[in-house]
């Protein structure tokens, strides 16, 4: 037990000053991580520091990263949801089966955005109605959003999406910058005011540090933890409408494994996976990180499934590290 | 160790019972023994599948790994046998087994030594197990006419009524039968799962215990690596994609409580054996095999929430009159 | 330091010679001795933070010492794992006995060190019969192949013990053991601690409750700030002079009760019922008033009081606050009304650990500090300092992690994070339960601060001298229902006793 002396009527705010927590934290660390990635692509290959390329580079990551600000907030409430990849690919049946009936390119958002909705419902209601594991929810939901998806499909697929649809997923707001981008920055922009800012942020982070107490303080836990699915649901939703739209057509195995990227890019950026910590700008950083690892490396031609590789040891190394370095520290401080 | 089937079991066996009934009732011919032995044979993998995922989940961990872990395997063990085919099978399947228990042997010690959660690490090796099969093989596939006969032959060669490979996966279940009743090990695996501290006072070592549960994990994926690119006789990257989750909800339906502690050997090959059913029967009464994703998905979903109920601990009665013994 | 002098001494089986062991910033134990004798319970007292479950969990194998000895028999021995403690004849029973609910008694019992067979299985028969004679030579009423979940938690103390016995123990500590016992089952637990000394084992016993250890134990030792401050045999020492050892200092436990006359009724209970726990709970409380719930544990009062919370749902009965129906649906409602619980498991029910302490404390109070659902970090800080200068919170920074102060600075933050809300009715649920005793008397003194400044405050105590010291009014409660109700001025200690046990007697 720690030995505090008694300073009576005098209990400092903080035990550090803001400066110095943010220099020692894990965004900081980060941020190094980033640009150390950024020069070494940038010396390995002479096509990397072109405004036009840097732009394409943002393309692979910024859908997954939309869903990865809500998917930490769910973890850091202390769940998981891993249906989001089948989230897409339900929405994006779901929107191809209005293209049918002609639906033109705001309508067949709002289909998307809404079937997103609709499937972080679902699973927010088995969460926080039945008070079932996330885990299983979501593993079982994952095969039934994306199989009523092949139910409709087999091995065919929905193409002709209109033009000005294709926009959401291919057009630029000004010169290099796209509009995903801007949605993405727009949306860790909420994202961070919702989690870091408000009273429900709050919430979520009590709630993950210690479900019982946040009930027993009069935080209604069922009702965060539905908000939270439906939010991860409705970024999903936004994600299949963007990747629907660049891809221009819609198949059942649409963003297949993508479940695994998002969890890696959040644990990445610091959320602890048992809960209770984490932020939105550590979140957003990795997702830049691992966007510029899979582009550095594509590059160099390095094929897909290597990255990958590159992708699950930086998983681990990341994580392991810290354990490591301070096991070090104490061994040398004995 | 009671003999007579848990309450949870015997649910079940109704119901794989009453599925089987439903189908023969339109087609007799699924009831037909020859039959139930192909569908058992055809079960035979994820059954031992899910019991070493069982291990696993039991110590409170999850291995995400395992399909790709699987796969690993397969493919060395159809590269070595394209590349010499002189080795004989049981030398194969050893070294299958062997590599196997040293990749779960590598989760189990990132959990073990470094306390990370098991989630993380399985997630990560679940990428680089798959891109290793990449790397090694260049993304070639390994064809039928590269393996040997013998190499192919076995698990389908029957014996005494049953394909080998069926006997494999009762020779495996019985071993795990007496290790989870029997073996200090096993019972060490129930303790961690239903209270790691005092787990830690009973003299058990929770870590190690964990890394046994992942490397025993491993090395049934080792051995199903064989038998999956024996059976199917090719052998590429992408087999077994997704299957990490088949093998997850065998054991959720199987009863094997994702919070640990709780599961049996029965549960988790009944829950197997019905979602084999359920897929084998899929084409027969003559729905698309696309459906076969959803129904599974709508399986586990239904059978979380029938778990739930059951797990849901009752409130000490505190009132006498409740609990009818007001004479007492 | 007082060593009584004594001509039979036994030698002592086990023996701590400057044992150290620091974490990082604290020095846990500071070159701390210890013996323990067979056939005899030495007590270990000490406030909590003084280093008493430090030197648990280096006897039990689970911590290293960073220097000193220990011995076993005059021999030096090394516990580097908890495997190896209970190889040396040492097993630890813990405060809420840390058993395994889902698996049988016998394989509690022998869990680790079952019998084999002589290919290294595990002999199930041997084991249950084994666990069976056990069970019956210490006359606990217990089948082997019950589930540990099915027990009371007295049986489960036995089997705990039953596990003891089973490994064949030189050295048993017992870590708090009557925590969460009744009145009778400690005395069972008693007896048992007497059959364990006629074996001739050594018992470390450590408790909280004085009444206990001049019951039970033949020597002490006195932890103060991770040093032995002294030893000695019991029969040689008072209640006053353990605890003077104890704090360093002369504390004369009074209850700082201030007399007020209640007022008007502010909360009235009627005839609340719960299908299985607790039957017809009718109460009024008043204005000012410190209403106790007394009663054995397991006698329904947490459930009582947690539908009050709106945690337990009721099938039957009203509840009304200043005349208005309150019958809480949720505890988010409840708070709502103004009715606040602060609940006996701290550490899981009570404070967010992980949380920094001035979060805690405005948890509940973010609909007042924020702006349109907008944190205003200001005002938090600011609310925190009030309640814990209120308090008279210990601790570094507000930005602490709560998890890092000791039970009774925990304690304060979660009385804090409530008063913040403004209550008119505060439930506390054995408000001082394995807390200092600097930090227990802070929390009653300002229990009747609070009753004085007209909140209502409603305690669950099962410890008598808080229930008689600090309650204007005590219920009863046995088996779900309220047995008795009496003023302060009808208080008696035996009376009290033989209600909640159900006791017919002459003093009745």
């Amino acid at each position: 037990m720690t030995q505090i002396p008694h300073i009576s009527r005098a209990i400092p705010d903080r035990l550090e000053s803001p400066l110095a927590t943010a220099l020692k934290s894990w965004e900081m660390l980060l941020i190094v991580v980033a640009i150390a990635i950024f020069i070494a692509n940038s010396l390995a290959s002479p096509y990397f520091l072109n405004p036009w390329s840097l732009s394409d580079a943002t393309f692979n990551f910024t859908e997954k990263a939309i869903i990865a600000l809500a998917m930490a907030m769910v973890i850091i409430s202390g769940e998981i949801d891993l249906s989001v990849a089948s989230i897409i690919a339900l929405a994006s049946t779901a929107m191809g089966f209005a293209l049918q009936f002609g639906a033109d390119a705001p309508t067949l958002a709002a289909i998307g955005i809404l079937v997103g909705i609709a499937c972080g419902a679902f699973n927010g209601l088995l969460v926080s109605g039945l008070g079932l594991p996330s885990i299983v929810v979501t593993i079982g939901t994952m095969s039934l959003f994306r199989g009523i998806s092949y139910i409709v499909l087999g091995d065919q697929a929905f193409r002709g999406y209109p033009r000005d649809f294709a926009w959401f997923g291919q057009g630029y707001v000004w010169w290099v910058v796209s509009f995903e981008i801007v949605l993405f920055l727009a949306l860790a922009i909420v994202f961070y005011v919702l989690l870091h800012r408000t009273n429900f942020g709050r919430a979520v982070f009590a709630i993950g540090n210690n479900p019982l107490a946040a009930q027993f303080s009069g935080i209604r836990i069922r009702r965060v933890k539905f908000v939270l699915f439906v939010l991860t649901g409705l970024t999903a939703g936004i994600a299949s409408v963007l990747l629907t739209a660049r891809l221009g057509s819609t198949r059942p195995s649409i963003a297949s494994g993508w479940e695994l990227e998002i969890v890696t890019m959040v644990v990445l950026g610091g959320v602890s996976i048992l809960g209770g910590s984490g932020s939105i700008a550590g979140v957003v950083i990795a997702a830049f990180i691992m966007g510029l690892v899979t582009f550095g490396l594509g590059l160099l031609n390095v094929p897909g499934i290597v990255m990958s590789i590159f992708v699950g040891v930086m998983l681990i190394v990341v994580i392991a590290l810290p354990v490591v370095a301070r096991r070090l520290r104490e061994r040398r401080a004995v | 160790m009671s003999i007579v089937l848990k309450h949870r079991e015997m649910i079940l066996v109704a119901a794989i019972g009453l599925l089987l009934a439903l189908i023969s009732m339109r087609f007799p011919a699924f009831l037909e023994p020859r039959n139930l032995v192909r569908v058992f044979d055809d079960t035979s993998i994820l059954a031992m599948l899910a019991l070493g995922q069982m291990l696993v989940i039991l110590t409170r961990c999850i291995d995400l790994s395992m399909a790709a872990n699987l796969a690993l395997c397969g493919m060395v063990v159809a590269m070595l046998n394209a590349a010499f085919p002189g080795v004989p099978v049981p030398a194969l399947i050893a070294g299958g087994m062997v590599l196997g228990a040293s990749l779960g042997a590598l989760n189990g010690v990132l959990v073990w030594k470094l306390n990370m959660p098991s989630i993380v690490v399985t997630l990560g090796t679940m990428t680089i197990f798959r891109g290793s099969i990449f790397l090694l093989s260049g993304g070639q596939w390994v064809n039928a006419h590269q393996m040997d006969d013998a190499f192919k032959a076995l698990p389908r060669t029957v014996a005494l009524g049953l394909p080998v490979s069926s006997w494999i996966a009762v020779a495996v279940i019985g071993l795990f039968l007496i290790l989870m009743s029997r073996a200090p090990l096993g019972r060490a695996f129930y303790a961690v799962g239903v209270n790691p501290t005092a787990s830690v006072y009973a003299g058990i070592n929770v870590g190690r215990t964990r890394f046994f549960a992942f490397t025993v994990a491993g090395m049934v994926a080792g051995l199903a690596g064989y038998l999956w690119v024996a059976r199917y006789a090719v052998a590429y990257v992408d087999i077994a994609g997704g299957f990490e989750l088949q093998i997850i909800a065998a054991c959720v339906i199987g009863g094997v409580s994702i919070a640990g502690g709780i599961g049996t050997v029965p549960g988790a090959v009944l829950g197997a054996l019905f979602l084999g059913v359920v897929n084998n029967a899929l084409p027969v009464i003559n729905v698309s095999p696309f459906a076969q994703m959803a129904i599974s998905g709508a399986v586990i979903t239904v059978a979380v929430i029938f778990n739930a109920r059951n797990e849901r601990k009752k409130g000490r009665i505190i009132l006498k009159r409740a609990q009818g013994e007001g004479a007492a | 330091m007082p060593r009584a002098p004594d001509s039979a001494v036994p030698r002592p089986c086990l023996s701590l010679r400057d044992v150290s062991k620091s974490f990082p910033g604290v020095r846990a134990l500071n070159r701390i001795g210890l013996e323990l004798h067979p056939g005899q319970v030495t007590a270990l007292v000490g406030e909590n933070g003084a280093g008493k479950s430090t030197l648990v969990k280096i006897l039990t194998g689970i911590y290293q010492p960073d220097e000193g000895a220990i011995e076993l028999d005059g021999a030096p021995i090394s516990l580097p794992t908890a495997h190896a403690a209970l190889d040396q004849g040492i097993t630890a029973i813990h405060q809420e006995t840390v058993l395994f609910d889902e698996l049988s008694v016998a394989e509690n019992i022998f869990l680790g060190h079952a019998p084999r067979t002589r290919i290294g299985l595990i002999d199930w028969r041997r084991l249950r019969a084994e666990a069976s004679s056990l069970l019956q030579a210490m006359g606990a009423p217990i089948h082997p192949d019950m589930r540990l979940k099915d027990l009371s938690i007295a049986n489960k103390h036995l089997v705990a013990v039953a596990r003891a016995l089973s490994i064949e123990a030189r050295i048993v500590i017992m870590d708090e053991p009557t925590a969460a016992l009744s009145h009778k089952e400690i005395e069972e637990l008693f007896v048992l601690i007497d059959m364990l000394k006629q074996d001739g084992k050594a018992i470390l016993f450590i408790s909280h409750k004085f009444d206990e250890i001049f019951r039970v134990a033949d020597r002490y030792t006195v932890f103060r700030d991770g040093e032995m401050v002294a030893s000695g045999m019991m029969r040689d020492t008072s209640q006053a002079e353990l605890v003077r050892m104890m704090v360093g200092r002369s504390v004369e436990h009074v209850f700082p009760k201030q007399d007020v006359t209640p007022g008007e009724t502010v909360l009235t209970v009627k005839g609340l019922t719960h299908p299985t726990e607790f039957e017809d709970i009718s109460f009024d409380l008043r204005r000012g008033e410190i209403l106790g719930f007394y009663g054995l544990v397991g006698a329904g009062r947490t459930e009582t009081m947690q539908a009050l919370f709106g945690i337990t749902r009721t099938s039957a009965g009203t509840v009304t606050l200043d005349g208005k129906p309150a019958l809480a649906k949720n505890p988010a409602h409840a708070v709502d009304m103004g009715i606040v619980y602060v609940p006996e498991d701290r550490g899981r029910q009570g404070a967010v650990i992980g949380l920094p302490i001035f979060q805690n404390i405005s948890l509940p109070s973010l609909r007042n500090t924020s702006r349109a659902g907008f944190l205003h970090i200001a005002n938090e800080l600011a609310l925190a300092r009030k309640y814990s200068e209120r308090l008279d919170l210990r601790a570094a920074a507000l930005d602490q992690d709560v998890g890092t102060l000791s039970g009774g600075n925990q304690q304060k933050v979660v009385i804090g994070k409530w008063l913040a809300t403004r209550p008119r009715v505060i439930i506390l649920d054995e408000p001082t339960k394995g807390i200092d005793i600097g930090s227990k008397a802070a929390v009653h003194a300002f229990m009747s601060e609070l009753a004085a400044e007209g909140l209502c405050v409603i305690m669950v105590s099962s410890e008598l001298p808080e229930i008689m010291g600090m309650s204007d009014r005590v219920i009863v409660m046995r088996e779900g229902r309220i047995a008795g109700e009496f003023d302060r001025s009808g208080l008696n200690a035996e009376t009290l006793v033989r209600t909640a046990a159900g006791i017919e007697g002459e003093a009745a």
